[in-house]
């Protein structure tokens, strides 16, 4: 797909879709053929950025395939709202086994697939962050090392949402969650734990890495059709808010996940073969605290006294826009 | 069991459970009423236009434009253009240049020759408009397209009104006048030139006319007390510009001063300029920023090097042409008093541009008739006391702009047609505002306004030729793209593309989105990711 430079355009390529554009370079979304991988009906809460962003990135990956695709879940929101047996929403083959071995079983149908000599049929993997950073970790990073032709999608919500908001290793500094309980000197996630997925892919040195996030449909749609285009292990990591967990409004879903991109605080970035390729600028920068102050979970950080914490979360921001780059030449300060 | 391998049931699809039941909140769709189209004098539905013209479909743009007003080329360079003073993207970055958008589709349209769409079938009513202006222009445009026939009697040579004998050429060309007046005839108005209605009710019986609109104006210049030698030249600004229209031009000399503070002032001090005049200088008796004139002729009469006198009055002005002026300061009110200081400057001649009164002779001794501060009263529908009587224009209260005069000209013609068939015109209600804070900017990208190419000073205060040039067709077609569609769908798709459970509906080009209740949960994120604020969240009935 391409992405769309036209400058003069109302509202640029900012929006799903664009009456003045050409057929051929609209979002998939725009279109009215979309195969709406993950119908309605599911049982995902009020704004749920995961359904969204399985959407989104799935409907892309079957544009890119022509419609030849298996996805294999991870256990988790995204399965158990999608699919409770017998009751399916999906609109694709789909697979789930259990909740740390989506990687492993992707391998095997890729596999399986290479045995029958059916090259044409695409494999994709696809699971919560707890299922991918942590639980399902070692699964995914065989499926790396032995280069599968799998591309593998995390969508990063931020905890373990679907058994009652416990932290995970994605989980970030000072977040509340049922296990990282606001209180205390450091109330909420400790810093100087977790880690960043997307990073220890690239030490895989596969052929491709890339985040994304539901507030960029366009970004989101250019890497998954980049991805599909590719062979051996991918792997594109979704930021994709929780209405539930992080305690924000339903309506904000994408405003909140756009918010983490302009304060710095979720890069986007692609990746080859361990290299940084690209980044996504950042369009209009905020605090973190912009971010931040809409969710629940980072309630504590606005009361007195925890200016310290909230600087030290401004920090990382301030350190991912350098390390990466997010500014765009003309407006760096 | 004759099931593929590990399954029991039958798979089902989740659309069987209609999550739709969650909702507390539903997402409608709705227009909101666009501030310029808010602001426009003469109801035009601007954004409308501009979505037309965005697509580069200019002859549709041009055809949603003159549904409200017939003189687009016009309005392209005299309107004083309040949509833009209202629009939205002001507060984004720069206002959508509208005015010169509308100037392309209205000099598009000349030069393809577009007609106006047939007028409905003959209604068997004849109305009388008295006055070729904007004002009688545009209630016999509108009143000939509800099929009555039009007659407009018009006392000057040729039609136009102030448009041709008050502004100047170089700010509306007599090809573009003439050229739009010749469209609203070619609809089948009849005008008659060169006479002066002198009784009204006479004129209606003569005629056998069912209904008449008047629209004549304010043409009579506004003197002040200034004593005067015999051999002072003193002028009225009006007649000045109305001159400049005859084969003589007007005598002004080389050092001509102009008193007042008005839009007249300024075009009559930019037309001496042109006329060879190496001194004109406007004595206004307040400052800059309580002159009645608009900022931009301000500042292009400065370019052109004319003179302003701030704060300062004329006293007299003796035979050799000096005059005395008085000093003035602003009390704390803000109304200028005398300061007892003097100067005296040199003018060949002194022009008075103090504004204009109405000549209302033709409506002496109508019965029911209020006239009040020296203008006609009308009621809400454009109607005087005498029934079948209406008046719009300069000649009723109003800002005096050819806008407004458009404007009273339409709604006029609507209030005749309810008139003439014995019914009342109720306009449709408004919808509410799309204030910006409806908007989500986000979505917008960034472009200032194309700015129009100005011709070069000296060439400009030398010659007649227009002064601000029009867009080019990449240059409007950009222009026109930068409207935010402030409150009315644009198809962006964004909330068919945003619902975590696919509950929009995209109907196809033109035909916008529906929204499935069935399985709308009320999240509200399409609402929130509205660039323009066409929906809105209200509560479900429970
Ligand atoms: C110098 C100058 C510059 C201006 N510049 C601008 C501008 O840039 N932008 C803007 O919006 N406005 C401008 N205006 C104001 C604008 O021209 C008027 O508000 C507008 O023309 C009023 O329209 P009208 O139809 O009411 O009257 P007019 O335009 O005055 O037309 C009235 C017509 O009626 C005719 N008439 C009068 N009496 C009779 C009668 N008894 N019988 C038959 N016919 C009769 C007259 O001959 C005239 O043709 C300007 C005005 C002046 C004087
Ligand atoms: C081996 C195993 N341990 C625990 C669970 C219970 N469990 C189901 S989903 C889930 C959390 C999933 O979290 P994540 O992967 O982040 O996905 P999310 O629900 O947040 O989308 C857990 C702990 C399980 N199904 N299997
Ligand atoms: S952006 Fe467009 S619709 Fe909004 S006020 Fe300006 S011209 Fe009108
Ligand atoms: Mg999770």
């Amino acid at each position: 797909m391409i992405q769309q430079t036209i400058k003069f355009y109302q509202t640029g390529t900012f929006t799903v879709g664009n009456r003045l554009l050409d057929e051929s370079q609209r979002s998939v979304q725009a279109n009215m053929e979309r195969t709406n991988s993950l119908n309605s009906g599911h049982r995902a809460c009020q704004g749920c950025g995961e359904a969204l962003g399985a959407r989104y990135a799935i409907d892309a990956a079957m544009r890119a395939t022509g419609n030849r695709l298996i996805a294999v879940n991870a256990t988790g929101c995204l399965e158990v709202f999608s699919t409770p047996y017998p009751e399916s929403s999906w609109q694709i083959p789909w697979i789930h086994s259990l909740f740390g071995n989506a990687a492993a079983v992707a391998s095997g149908i890729a596999a399986a697939l290479r045995m029958r000599g059916q090259d044409d049929v695409r494999v994709i993997a696809q699971g919560g962050d707890g299922g991918t950073t942590d639980i399902g970790f070692g699964c995914l990073s065989g499926m790396f090392e032995r280069n599968d032709d799998v591309l593998y999608l995390c969508y990063d919500n931020e905890a373990y949402m679907n058994t009652g908001v416990q932290r995970s290793s994605a989980t970030p500094p000072t977040a509340r969650t049922a296990t990282t309980m606001a209180v205390g000197d450091e109330p909420g996630n400790p810093f100087g734990t977790g880690k960043n997925v997307p990073l220890i892919a690239m030490a895989h040195h596969i052929p491709y890495v890339a985040t994304a996030t539901v507030a960029n449909l366009r970004d989101l749609e250019a890497k998954v059709t980049k991805a599909m285009a590719l062979r051996g292990a991918r792997y594109i990591h979704i930021h994709v808010p929780c209405p539930l967990g992080w305690g924000s409004d339903p309506a904000l879903t994408i405003r909140i996940a756009r918010l983490a991109v302009e304060s710095g605080l979720f890069p986007l970035f692609e990746a080859a073969h361990g290299e940084l390729t690209s980044r996504t600028f950042i369009r209009r920068r905020v605090p973190a605290a912009e971010y931040l102050r809409l969710q629940k979970r980072f309630a504590h950080l606005f009361t007195a006294g925890a200016e310290a914490q909230l600087a030290r979360v401004q920090a990382i921001a301030d350190r991912n826009i350098e390390r990466f780059g997010l500014l765009a030449p003309e407006s760096a300060s | 069991m004759n099931k593929p391998f590990a399954i029991t049931l039958e798979v089902g699809s989740s659309l069987a459970n209609k999550t739709g039941s969650w909702r507390t909140m539903r997402p409608e769709y709705l227009d909101r009423l666009p501030p310029c189209n808010a602001a426009c004098p003469a109801g035009e539905n601007i954004q409308s236009w501009l979505y037309h013209a965005e697509g580069g479909d200019y002859e549709s743009a041009w055809r949603a434009l003159v549904a409200d007003n017939p003189l687009p080329a016009i309005m392209g360079r005299v309107c004083y253009h309040p949509c833009e003073t209202a629009c939205n993207r002001a507060l984004h970055d720069a206002a959508v240049g509208i005015n010169s958008v509308e100037r392309f589709l209205g000099d598009a349209a000349l030069k393809k020759g577009w007609a106006f769409a047939p007028p409905a079938a003959g209604t068997g009513k004849r109305v009388l408009v008295v006055g070729a202006g904007p004002s009688g222009l545009s209630a016999a445009y509108h009143l000939r397209r509800l099929g009555h026939a039009v007659k407009i009697v018009e006392a000057g040579p040729l039609a136009g009104g102030m448009m041709r004998f008050g502004i100047p050429k170089y700010r509306l060309p007599r090809e573009v006048l003439d050229g739009e007046v010749r469209r609203i005839l070619d609809l089948g108005v009849e005008l008659e030139l060169g006479r002066k209605v002198t009784d009204i009710r006479a004129e209606m019986a003569a005629g056998r006319f069912d209904a008449a609109f008047l629209a004549v104006g304010a043409h009579i210049g506004k003197r002040a007390y200034i004593p005067a030698g015999s051999a002072a030249r003193m002028l009225d600004a009006v007649s000045v510009l109305r001159g400049m229209e005859g084969e003589d031009k007007p005598m002004l000399g080389r050092r001509v001063v102009v008193y007042g503070g008005g839009n007249t002032a300024l075009d009559v001090a930019r037309t001496a300029r042109r006329l060879g005049a190496s001194e004109a200088i406007i004595v206004y008796r307040r400052t800059r920023e309580k002159m009645p004139a608009h900022d931009f002729e301000v500042e292009e009469a400065l370019q052109e090097g004319v003179m302003i006198k701030w704060l300062s009055t004329i006293r007299n002005m003796a035979d050799e042409g000096t005059l005395t002026v008085e000093k003035m300061t602003l009390d704390d009110k803000g109304f200028p008093q005398p300061t007892g200081e003097f100067e005296t400057l040199e003018a060949d001649s002194l022009v008075l541009a103090l504004g204009q009164d109405v000549d209302l002779s033709l409506l002496d001794g109508v019965p029911g008739l209020e006239i009040r501060d020296g203008v006609a009263v009308v009621g809400p529908d454009m109607m005087t006391g005498f029934p079948g009587l209406f008046a719009g224009g300069d000649m009723v209260p109003s800002e005096r702009t050819v806008t407004v005069a458009v404007g009273h000209g339409k709604k006029a013609a609507r209030h005749i047609d309810a008139w003439l068939r014995d019914t009342r015109h109720a306009p449709p209600p408004k919808h509410e505002l799309a204030a910006f804070d409806k908007l989500n900017t986000w979505y917008y990208s960034d472009a200032s306004k194309t700015v129009r190419p100005m011709l070069d000073v000296a060439r400009r205060s030398s010659t007649f030729d227009e002064v601000v040039q029009g867009l080019d067709e990449s240059n409007a077609l950009f222009e026109a793209r930068r409207c935010l569609s402030c409150g009315n769908c644009f198809e962006c798709d964004n909330c068919y593309g945003v619902c975590p459970d696919n509950a929009i509906i995209k109907l196809g080009p033109g035909q916008r989105y529906e929204i499935n209740y069935d399985y709308c949960k009320g999240c509200g994120i399409c609402v929130e990711e509205c660039p323009c604020g066409a929906i809105n969240m209200v509560p479900e009935k429970i």
